[in-house]
């Protein structure tokens, strides 16, 4: 196991578009968390005297402000607070879902595995957009409703993974031999199956985030995310959308902050399923 | 291929059904109603309202209903924008989203293949990184980045192109919104394309097709190309989603009249009836989307067919 | 006369981990017109690399270096161009495992006709028809039928018919064929062997038949090269090979060979060893580590291909003739 993640690791290390990725990431994180320090305005402090400005270094508002005098730096930096932190969070839910979901239909097998993937592949078929939808038009607005639709984008594939990678490490014979010597079932999927798993969960995992993070967005964009006074990227791209002619920083520096918070997630996911050598049955 | 055709659709009608009992009835037992508002309505009217819309009779009844009004094309009537009826509304929206969407995926297929086999033939060179680079950069930016981007580029500085608004029959209308639409899927296609055609291109078919000395266009064209492009074929559903949840976003902020403003002003309204009938053309417009990848299949694989 | 064929100090290497690993080392040989030619070797010997080379059909990472020459004209350094006149139509080969060797969405009748159209200007009704002969000739049944079909339609046996027929519509003057038997029933092997005997017979052309097993060859061979390790190490007319082979290796691969008349042995009889790995240079004769012949000479200076007789026979301590 160790051999293999070393070799993994020099073919990430070699991967320019990884490793910049990676660290742009480090810093983009590094920078969020820390921002309040490094700037003195408030995130909700209106400044009349400065509303609409143009970024500039030279001014107290490096990156300009909105229609409301607030600063676009430091709104910024907690929209990808947030942006982030539901990411995370939405991310581990899938993955322990998808991961659960998947190695109990993969273990089983027979007319539980078959009900399960049916299933997956009806759910699949579906946008997730008109799943939250209906689910807003339901229950309205609410922000835990937020975090089980986020999470949901992303189980799917990993349940069909972990599914995937579980039936065929089943079948192995050492696994047939721990069956029959009498080992439990949930002993045997602690000892042998998961220590198989890691290595594709992890790819997916990374590369859910991304999606996750992107379909937040999407949310927060239409209105149906995260609400006030929280406000993720996707809301403040919302604002500066609104603003594109006369303001146009207002939906650029969120907007870019987000394409390259996402971009590098990607590349990095990308790097790290190549330095895996992970494949998709 | 008549009969592989018919079982596909017979499998397909009990997902469509199950979809729109789901929907439905989610919506039904919902706490809240449509005509919640900040200002309660006197209990009279209220009753008056549910009664005319039928929401006092008993659920199943209600279904029933619905479901014999759906077998007319009647979606029923929409509980916020009361002159309309769902069927009127989406009357007027679909003819914009299906050009949209249409445009879109033609887009995405007719650049994303040929961008995927350049990328092939000229693999590991600086050409084929550049293509996948590219492809990454469509992928990883969320649509409601890109098109803003756009139309502040093409719209705003170089004022060749209106950022929003539609003319029936414009295609400059179209054009920002149908590109930002169809940048996701078609850097999708491109990598897709690409991966396949270069592990097509390993095969031993093609080899012989080399032995018999046929010119390389041949080949790529006659021998490579449809097997390369099951995957593609496979995509094609997911595809038509994301150019669907691409297309909310791009109606909105566009300003065009399709129903997908409808929708997520449904969702943010409560208006079950619309939201239930948009769901349903969704789904029925993916399901159908299925079926004609199910024959395309057959098309590129012989050894599919019955 | 101009041999149909004819290659000198072919060598291909690939390379693995920064070094060049040698397929084929030094190899000469040359076809005569309507000549049949034997080549047999291990996996690994480097028989099929050679014909590779000569059909342009190498990786794109290997390195070839020498010269092949088919009726005269140099193929090695040939553009795309001229390549593409030759083969298919001239130089034809037939692979070994028929079902993946065929485009699996195209009809069975498209893939035959398109050699025709692309090779001699046919329109694609008449290159049809030509085909559907081709497949009588090939003695598939039922030909018109079987050109709409498509290569999962048809048996192993017949597939590879439609490879035979596929490599003479143009009236090749050289035919390869790449181990052709090797995927198929005993049964179908023998029937096949038997096409292709008849088959050189009605159109006359030359066939390099490359095969591990000398049983396939020694019905069609006129002549036999016995390759190991990426060199010829043997070559004679058929009948002198398996009478008294010259060299250890083909002595020992031919007492390996079951029989059924002959004494009921206890065991087989085996070749102890493995061929080298490519890469794997040694000093001296690359058969030494297995050869019941082998002296202290054997392991120091490589034995090169020399004339003996007829033949030639690339050892130290030939076998006496």
């Amino acid at each position: 196991m160790s051999g293999l993640n070393k070799a993994a690791a020099r073919r990430l290390r070699s991967n320019p578009a990884a490793v910049f990725a990676l660290y742009a990431m480090l810093a983009l994180a590094a920078l969020a968390l820390l921002g309040p320090w490094l700037n003195p305005n408030s995130i909700e402090a209106l400044d009349w005297l400065h509303v609409a400005t143009r970024p500039g270094l030279q001014g107290a508002h490096w990156f300009g402000t909105d229609r409301l005098g607030r600063d676009l730096f430091m709104r910024t930096l907690a929209g990808a607070r947030v942006s982030i932190g539901v990411g995370l969070v939405a991310s581990v839910v899938s993955l322990v879902v998808g991961l659960s979901f998947g190695a109990i239909a993969g273990y089983r097998g027979g007319r539980i595995d078959h009900l399960m993937l049916r299933m997956i592949e009806i759910l699949s078929g579906l946008p997730l957009i008109f799943f939250v939808i209906v689910l807003t038009v339901v229950f309205g607005r609410n922000e835990y409703l937020l975090f089980v639709s986020i999470g949901a984008v992303g189980w799917l594939t990993m349940a069909r993974i972990v599914r995937g990678q579980t039936l065929s490490i089943r079948r192995r014979e050492y696994i047939e031999a721990a069956v029959a010597s009498g080992a439990s079932a949930s002993r045997i999927i602690v000892k042998h199956v998961i220590p198989n798993l890691i290595g594709p969960v992890i790819v997916y995992a990374t590369l859910s985030v991304p999606q996750i993070i992107l379909f937040e967005s999407f949310l927060s964009f239409l209105g149906l995310g995260v609400q006030e006074p929280h406000a993720s990227l996707g809301t403040l791209i919302a604002e500066g959308a609104g603003e594109m002619e006369s303001a146009p920083w207002i939906l650029l520096v969120p907007g870019g902050v987000l394409a390259l918070l996402l971009l590098c997630l990607n590349l990095f996911g990308d790097g790290l399923r190549d330095a895996l050598d992970v494949k998709e049955s | 291929m008549f009969r592989y055709f018919l079982s596909r659709l017979t499998g397909a009608i009990p997902t469509l059904f199950i979809i729109v009992t789901a929907t439905f009835f989610l919506m039904r037992a919902a706490p809240g109603g449509p005509f919640d508002q900040e200002q309660a309505l006197p209990p009279e009217i209220m009753a008056n309202l549910e009664s005319a819309y039928g929401l006092d009779r008993p659920i199943w009844t209600q279904f029933g209903r619905y479901l014999g009004a759906l077998a007319h094309g009647d979606f029923g009537p929409s509980f916020k924008y009361k002159d309309f009826t769902v069927t009127e509304l989406i009357r007027q929206g679909f003819p914009v989203t299906l050009e949209l969407g249409l445009i879109a995926l033609s887009l995405a297929l007719s650049i994303g293949i040929p961008a995927g086999i350049f990328a092939a033939l000229h693999h590991n060179s600086a050409a084929d990184y550049a293509t996948m680079s590219l492809a990454v950069l469509g992928l990883a930016i969320p649509t409601f980045v890109v098109l803003p981007f756009l139309g502040l580029l093409f719209g705003i500085y170089l004022h060749w192109l209106p950022i929003a608004g539609w003319e029936p029959g414009s295609i400059r209308h179209l054009a920002l919104p149908t590109v930002a639409l169809a940048l996701p899927p078609l850097a999708y296609i491109a990598r897709l394309t690409r991966g396949s055609m270069l592990e097509v291109l390993r095969s031993e078919f093609i080899r012989t097709a080399f032995a018999k000395g046929l010119p390389l266009r041949t080949v790529i064209l006659r021998h490579a190309l449809r097997p390369a492009l099951v995957p593609v074929a496979s995509y094609l559903v997911p595809a038509v989603a994301s150019i669907m949840t691409g297309s909310l976003v791009v109606e909105s902020i566009a300003g065009l009249p399709g129903i997908g403003r409808y929708l997520v002003q449904g969702a943010l309204n409560r208006d079950y009836t619309l939201v239930l009938g948009m769901v349903i053309i969704y789904s029925t417009l993916l399901i159908g989307m299925g079926l004609l990848v199910d024959l395309l299949y057959a098309w590129l694989d012989p050894r599919v067919r019955p | 006369m101009i041999p149909t064929l004819r290659i000198d100090d072919l060598s291909v290497s690939f390379p693995r981990h920064g070094a060049a690993i040698a397929a084929v080392q030094d190899v000469s040989l040359e076809i005569a017109p309507s000549e049949c030619v034997g080549i047999i070797g291990e996996s690994g010997s480097g028989k099929t690399q050679v014909f590779m080379a000569a059909m342009g059909l190498l990786s794109k990472n290997a390195a070839a270096s020498g010269s092949i020459c088919f009726e005269g004209g140099e193929l090695m350094r040939a553009d795309a161009a001229a390549l593409n006149r030759v083969r298919g139509s001239k130089l034809t080969m037939i692979f070994q495992d028929p079902m993946t060797s065929l485009a699996p969405h195209l009809a069975i009748g498209t893939q035959l006709a398109e050699v025709l159209v692309c090779h001699s200007g046919l329109s694609w009704r008449d290159a049809w028809n030509s085909a559907g002969r081709m497949l009588g000739r090939v003695r598939v049944p039922d030909p018109e039928r079987r050109l709409h079909q498509y290569p999962h339609e048809l048996s192993g046996g017949m597939r590879q018919r439609v490879m035979i027929g596929m490599s003479l519509l143009c009236e090749p003057t050289l035919v390869i064929a790449d181990e052709p038997t090797s995927a198929l029933d005993v049964t179908v092997q023998a029937q096949l062997i038997e096409l292709l005997r008849a088959m050189r017979h009605e159109f006359g052309m030359a066939l390099a038949l490359i095969s591990h097993d000398l049983g396939v060859v020694a019905g069609l061979a006129d002549r036999i090269l016995v390759m190991y390790a990426g060199r010829i190490v043997e070559s004679a007319r058929a009948a002198e090979i398996f009478s008294h082979a010259r060299h250890p290796y083909t002595a020992e691969m031919l007492k390996c060979v079951p029989t059924l008349s002959g004494p009921r042995l206890a065991r087989l009889p085996t070749l102890a060893g493995q061929p080298p790995q490519p890469g794997e240079i040694s000093e001296g004769c690359a058969f030494a580590p297995r050869c019941p012949r082998v002296a202290a000479r054997c392991r120091s200076e490589r034995p090169l291909l020399t004339a003996a007789g007829a033949a030639s026979v690339a050892c130290h301590f030939p076998l006496p003739a």
